[in-house]
């Protein structure tokens, strides 16, 4: 293995760059550091200006994600030995279909809103008194949507999806899949208003499983399969109310009033 | 306003103080070539016109059998030509990749749930698969019969 | 605001098509498009395809597998047209030609079916 790696990565500062640039810089390798290791090292000790996101260093936060060699990864879990078999180089660009504010750092707000549209909390029609007690939930109830809770924010799926890239308007995956992480909680009776705000072209119906947002998510989250899931209950929602018009109670909340 | 005045203001239209000047890629028409993934999906959506061809095919096949022997041996006859064994050994190929991914897909749809936990997807696509084998021997059947 | 979009009407009918297309389909055209025109099987006769179509439970067999994958069809070639060619502000021509052809399609097999003497 060498023991040193070239790291080419995207420059951008708004105040001077209309577009992106590539910088190369020539960092040790070292058999446990990962791509965030490099890019720390640059940071300090060869150029102080490089931008980035990071925190935790171990795959929780969600603020390492960057395309590592075109592939969408959390840098903090990205080995460098992995390249530098290869004699690789290691090309470092910010997450792909998100806007660049600078270097490798991309805008986000975009995609907080639209998690925010979905409500990823607990709706409760009916609020029972403290007297009763917590919700109890058996281990079945809790394996139902245990596996969407694991969504780290990370927005990889996102810098995945085609889709996201090509319709601005897309909910996306990881939003997706925190929905039916609400709607498959037992303790949770806000699925038709979620089913309000997904339901409709520019929600769940612009997905068309491509499937990569599952491949990339590092932490097996499997957002395609909940939105196929979620197509299903949509189309049982659907016949339901033709069936049923007026014991349906989902209500379109995109018309009622903000009040933020 | 004089003219260097309007140029300045152009280029900085989108840079105020507070509030730097994102930097957005379009997303070029040719996005599907860039991944094998994209490639190998845009193949899959693909296989759709292979499926619509071969309806087509098959509402001149029973407009031949309305018409009479004479026009069905005509039918038959076309279908012998090499554009259209070419066309439908393609098309059964794509067709083919039709139904493997979609049998392999369909688990992911459906969370199949038993005891409290998940089936695997094998278990799931399996009896897709035993009953495609089984209803194509009995259409065969049939049509040789 | 409409309370669900159709959508869903759509999507179900290309879930239904694709497993139509993929149960039925591999082997019709494995048979007749490969198989017999290649002479690796001998083709049934004229006299007994009539007979088989002239049966109600084929004429609705080969209704369903004429019209469900059409519309199977329309749904995903739709959506390989926005998102390949990016040409979703062509949305109202691409609909209606997507589900116009797969619905003349099933016009004409019912029609065809229904007279076959």
């Amino acid at each position: 293995m060498a023991d040193k790696i070239i790291l080419e990565i995207t420059r951008y500062s708004p105040e001077q760059d209309v577009e992106p640039r590539f910088e190369s810089y020539e960092v040790p390798v070292y058999k446990e550091w990962v791509v965030l290791d490099a890019l720390n090292y640059i940071k300090d000790k060869v150029d102080g200006s490089l931008t980035y996101r990071w925190s935790c260093r171990m795959g929780i936060c969600g603020s390492c994600g960057m395309m590592v060699n075109g592939e969408p990864k959390l840098t903090c879990a990205t080995f460098l030995s992995a390249y530098a078999r290869n004699g690789n180089k290691v090309r470092v660009e910010p997450l792909r279909y998100f806007p660049v504010v600078r270097d490798l750092v991309t805008e986000l707000s975009d995609f907080l809103v639209k998690l925010r549209n979905v409500k990823p909390w607990l709706i409760r029609k009916d609020e029972p008194p403290l007297s009763q007690g917590e919700f109890l939930q058996t281990p079945e109830q809790l394996d139902r949507y245990k596996q969407f809770s694991m969504c780290i924010n990370c927005t990889l799926c996102y810098a995945a999806c085609p889709v996201v890239g090509l319709d601005p308007v897309f909910v996306g995956p990881a939003a997706i899949a925190l929905a039916q992480r609400y709607n498959m909680d037992s303790r949770d009776q806000g699925a038709d208003e979620r089913m309000a705000v997904l339901a409709h072209p520019e929600g769940i119906w612009g997905c068309t499983f491509v499937g990569e947002c599952t491949r990339v998510c590092p932490k097996h989250v499997d957002p395609a399969g909940a939105i196929q899931q979620y197509k299903l209950m949509a189309v049982l929602d659907w016949v339901k109310s033709f069936i049923m018009p007026r014991g349906h109670t989902s209500k379109d909340v995109r018309s009622e009033p903000r009040n933020d | 306003m004089s003219a260097v005045n309007r140029e300045t203001i152009k280029t900085t239209a989108v840079y105020t103080e507070f509030h730097p000047r994102w930097y957005r890629e379009r997303v070029s028409v040719y996005w599907w070539l860039g991944q094998w993934q994209y490639l190998k999906f845009i193949l899959r959506e693909l296989s759709s016109v292979p499926v619509a061809i071969f309806v087509v095919i098959t509402l001149f096949q029973l407009r031949a059998l309305l018409s009479g022997p004479a026009a069905y041996a005509r039918f038959e006859h076309w279908l012998r030509t090499p554009g259209a064994i070419v066309l439908n050994v393609i098309s059964f190929f794509f067709v083919l990749l039709h139904t493997i991914t979609w049998f392999n897909l369909a688990p992911r749809a459906m969370a199949i749930r038993m005891r409290g936990k998940r089936l695997p997807d094998l278990l799931v696509a399996a009896p897709n698969y035993a009953l495609w084998l089984v209803v194509s021997v009995v259409v065969a059947w049939f049509i040789l019969r | 605001m409409k309370r669900q979009s159709n959508e869903a009407f759509f999507w179900m009918l290309f879930s239904a098509g694709g497993v139509v297309a993929a149960l039925l389909i591999p082997g019709h055209l494995f048979l007749f498009g490969v198989a017999f025109p290649l002479g690796w099987i001998q083709p049934p006769t004229y006299e007994h395809l009539l007979a088989l179509v002239r049966l109600p439970v084929t004429r609705i067999y080969l209704f369903v597998l004429c019209s469900l994958p059409l519309f199977h069809w329309a749904h995903r070639f739709r959506y390989t047209l926005y998102d390949g060619l990016q040409v979703k502000h062509l949305n109202e021509v691409i609909f209606s030609l997507c589900y116009g052809g797969a619905v003349v399609g099933t016009v004409v097999a019912g029609y065809l079916l229904w007279n076959i003497a």
